[in-house]
């Protein structure tokens, strides 16, 4: 019995303090970007394109600007879109999944036949194109990173609706007249919940890489803000000339950021899924 | 047979449907944007210096003047003729464009799509069958990482390296810069297309990998392969044998059905090594307010998705033994 | 005559993970699916372990045969013509001399053709030809070697996975469930393939739910109450519930149709769940204060069989 209590103590800690330490670490990359953002966008001449040194920890770029505030300006930007996009395109996904799973026929007909077709253009295409429709910048990559992020989410919602409204409890409660909507709000979404929890965080990671990329393009942000898809666009013209750091830290950074959601999400899906504990 | 062929037909037709409304979505996605092609394209400072005429002309080239619904059904015509428009910036047909651009991806896109799906299948197979220990801790950890990687970043760390540092391979374009056609080889050629397929094959594995794994373990948990370690198969016969030829159908099904993933990660990968692709020319199209080309480059590229997920989808029914011999007899 | 097989003390553990009522937790546990079992089968003689459906006899069969899950393990041992059947030794055995008969069709490949099978990916002429016999033996042509399971029905599946154990001389089989969704009759002739593989020489050890079924042709009856064996008897001894020893077995007896079928209350607890004593206490008649509180009820010689009771002379 000792040896139970053990294991299960083990697994709530290391979740309790991994959960913990991402959220500070993120929540202190956002906070320190927001004070930055001013320094990250001054310019000052007399130190151009230095290469990473003890006062610029990522160098500058030919402009003079300090890289690491850059850096940091950009991962908060991008964790604050992320966070919004990922939240947006999760509340469309419970929406239109339940919706599909609940009204059935012609509803999941129509919302399943949306799927297929968001899901059959190439996400960064999509991303584009709406982006386009906003006329670019903040707006246009919130929406465009938001409207097209939700049908995989959307289908697991409607597939784990129409599984739990076969099980007993439910057909039962429908019959002792409890309504619709009554049913979905008491006794699904309870259960729904870790899935769609998994989901939501695991959306992140593509959320921001979608802002990232777009902005990359040049769909997205203006190239005055300074986004992480703008410094590693403007980082382009510069490769060939050696001034390697431009590029490598701050898609580093990135990408950290990015696996801190991506791992939070992981842990939290095996947590949920008894099956992958020997893993 | 005959049950096979309508199934395939009730595909098509919701393939059709599909790409119909791909169509309606990107026209009206493009007539929403704010954007005003002339002063994207043409400059503030020199529509002010032009005559009303001048404008009146451009206006007409660009469609502006004309109602959204006129003009969508116009082009739904045309393409019910084969004729997709004409493309605004390049001055060409818009099929003329797309099939110069496609020729020149397709090689790498293809390239980077059957090596993804090998390594991806090989690694999937390698993770399930040591399942916990450093192995698949190792194959997990690099999906996990490559997957919250930027294609695009991946790109220019490649370029980094290789182009720049090692000077083993271009910089990008698809041929050597200021080289007349004719004189290009196909050594040339290989050598521009390595890069961009390489961040490809790359990036592609993740996905298929993780799949194949889970597929993987199941495997190795059925009754079968009980059965088969009982009748004192070995272990690598059990992994062969059983594992893969049950694991193969659905991992070619998934990189079959993952074509789009591709494709979106060959827009961003041609961006940075300026290779002259159809994921070039989507930028291009886009950023230029180019309608016709980038409905065309749209359509077009949600049609080979679509193709794709239709190949999983038959695939499956001509693999399967199951639905195979059933569909024989039946 | 020297056994086949002998088994000591074996206990056979493994792990289990249950999700908490709580979101993200979970609790591992220690599960005995077999406790201190006991047995010894001699050549020709089939040896049948009865238990009820879901109390971890399959994983029996697995620790003899050395292909056990990886999150279970098992204490005790197991000897094999006389010497320890090391994972290593029977590694070699295994499909050798020492043949699983398993439950049904899932039980082979769904994407591989039954002949591929039962040749395990060898293609020389005389592996051929042996498939070919043990096939032809339980009457299968030569087009069910070109089928794949799916084609195959119940009673066919059956019988190609019994051909499966004789595609080589076995000289132990261990048959483990082999007739559920049968009827009686189809599981009568399974039966009597098992009562003809023994007459040749095999040792068989038989492990069912079904006492009538283990009856109609085993030598020897190991009953199985909560993971524990809590009875050996001989076939002959169930001619008459007086040659019982366990009043668990009794009132299988009384269960079975020619008996009156009368059904014994109670439930049997899980084998997860049992901590100490008689696990029957519950249930027994003349269950005493010891019997609760004892740690663990020994298996004791009684009346030429064997018995996991503390007061067996109470039954009478």
């Amino acid at each position: 019995m000792k040896s139970m209590t053990r294991i299960k103590t083990n697994q709530r800690l290391w979740t309790t303090v991994f959960f913990l330490a991402a959220v500070v670490i993120l929540a202190a990359v956002t906070a320190a970007g927001i004070l930055t953002e001013g320094y990250a966008v001054e310019t000052d001449f007399s130190q151009r394109n230095l290469s990473p040194s003890r006062q610029h920890l990522f160098g500058t770029d030919w402009m003079g600007r300090d890289m690491l505030a850059r850096t940091l300006s950009g991962l908060s930007l991008s964790i604050r879109i992320g966070v919004l996009t990922a939240a947006v395109s999760a509340a469309v996904a419970l929406l239109l999944g339940t919706a599909s799973a609940v009204f059935g026929g012609k509803a999941d007909a129509a919302i399943s036949w949306c799927i297929d077709l968001v899901m059959g253009i190439p996400h960064i295409l999509l991303v584009m194109l709406i982006s386009l429709a906003c006329g670019r910048g903040f707006a246009g990559v919130v929406a465009g990173v938001a409207l097209s992020h939700w049908p995989s989410l959307a289908r697991v919602v409607r597939g784990e609706i129409i599984q739990l409204r076969q099980a007993p409890y439910i057909l039962v409660a429908e019959k002792m007249g409890v309504s619709k909507l009554q049913n979905i709000r008491r006794h699904m979404l309870p259960h729904l919940f870790p899935q769609f929890l998994t989901g939501l965080i695991l959306l992140f990671p593509h959320a921001i890489l979608h802002e990232a990329s777009v902005t990359f393009l040049g769909f997205g942000l203006s190239s005055e803000q300074p986004a992480i898809g703008v410094i590693l666009s403007e980082s382009m013209q510069y490769l060939t000339t050696g001034k390697w750091w431009l590029a490598l830290f701050p898609g580093l950074a990135l990408v950290l950021v990015v696996t801190l959601f991506a791992l939070l999400g992981e842990r939290v899906r095996r947590l949920l899924d008894p099956s992958s504990v020997h893993d | 047979m005959k049950h096979r062929l309508g199934f395939a037909g009730k595909k098509l037709i919701r393939m059709a449907l599909l790409l119909f409304g791909v169509s309606i979505v990107t026209f009206l996605l493009m007539c929403a944007s704010p954007l005003d092609p002339l002063q994207t394209n043409v400059g503030q400072a020199a529509l002010g210096t032009m005559s009303p005429e001048q404008i009146e002309k451009l206006e007409t080239y660009w469609g502006v003047d004309t109602p959204p619904v006129e003009r969508y059904l116009g082009w739904l015509l045309d393409v019910a003729r084969g004729d997709f428009g004409t493309s605004l910036l390049y001055r060409q047909p818009v099929l003329t464009v797309i099939g110069d651009r496609l020729a020149s991806s397709f090689w790498v896109i293809l390239s980077a799509w059957v090596i993804s799906g090998v390594l991806g299948l090989t690694m999937g197979v390698m993770a399930g069958a040591s399942r916990g220990k450093w192995p698949d801790r190792l194959i997990r950890g690099y999906c996990l990482l490559i997957s919250s990687t930027p294609a695009f970043w991946l790109a220019i760390l490649l370029l980094l390296i290789f182009a720049v540092w090692l000077g083993w391979l271009p910089v990008g374009l698809s041929v050597p810069a200021g080289m007349d056609a004719a004189a290009v080889t196909a050594a040339d050629r290989l050598r521009h297309a390595i890069l961009p397929a390489l961040t490809l094959s790359i990036t592609g594995v993740a996905n298929i990998a993780l799949h194949t794994r889970e597929k993987m373990i199941d495997v190795l948990e059925s009754d079968y392969v009980l059965f088969a370690r009982a009748r004192g198969e070995s272990e690598a016969s059990v992994i062969l044998r059983h594992g893969l030829r049950n694991v193969a159908l659905p991992a070619i099904t998934l990189q079959f059905a993952s074509v789009s993933e591709i494709i979106g990660g060959s827009v961003l990968v041609e961006q940075v090594f300026s290779y002259p692709g159809l994921g070039q020319a989507a930028v291009t199209a886009g950023l230029g307010s180019d309608l016709p080309l980038l409905l065309g480059i749209t359509v077009v590229t949600a049609a080979i998705v679509f193709a794709g997920n239709l190949i999983a989808d038959l695939l499956y029914g001509a693999v399967d033994p199951k639905i195979r011999k059933g569909a024989a007899r039946g | 005559m020297k056994p086949i097989l002998q088994i000591k003390h074996l206990s056979v553990y493994f792990t289990q993970y249950e999700q908490d009522r709580r979101f993200f937790s979970f609790q591992k546990r220690r599960i005995a699916a077999v406790k201190d079992l006991s047995l010894e089968i001699q050549p020709g003689q089939i040896t049948a372990v009865v238990g009820a459906s879901g109390s971890g006899k399959s994983l029996l069969a697995h620790s003899i045969l050395g292909i056990l899950p990886y999150n279970s393990h098992m204490e005790g041992e197991i000897r094999y013509d006389g010497e320890p059947l090391t994972e290593k030794r029977a590694k070699k055995l295994r499909g050798n001399e020492i043949f699983l008969i398993p439950q049904g069709v899932t039980y082979l490949d769904p994407l591989m053709k039954v002949g591929e099978q039962l040749r395990k990916g060898k293609k020389d002429p005389n592996t051929k030809q042996c498939c070919r016999m043990a096939l032809e033996r339980y009457g299968l042509g030569a087009d069910v070697e070109e089928m794949y399971p799916f084609e195959l029905s119940g009673g066919m599946a059956r019988r190609v996975l019994i051909a499966s154990a004789v595609t080589e001389r076995p000289r132990l089989i261990i048959a483990d469930e082999p007739t559920p969704g049968l009827d009686a009759r189809a599981a009568k002739r399974i039966l009597s393939h098992f009562r003809e593989l023994a007459d040749e020489g095999a040792g068989m050890l038989f492990i069912t739910h079904d006492l009538e079924l283990a009856l109609s042709v085993a030598d020897e009856v190991v009953v199985f109450y909560a993971g524990e064996t809590i009875e050996k008897a001989k076939a002959k001894d169930f001619s008459d519930a007086a040659n019982l020893r366990h009043p668990y077995t009794r009132a299988l007896w009384h269960a079975m149709p020619e008996h009156g079928f009368r059904a014994s209350e109670g439930t049997q607890p899980y084998a997860g769940n049992v901590r100490k004593g008689c696990p029957y206490a519950g249930q027994c008649s003349v269950c005493r204060e010891l019997c609760r509180t004892k740690e663990q009820i020994p298996l004791i010689q009684y009346r030429s069989g064997e018995v996991r009771c503390l007061y067996p002379d109470e039954m009478r």
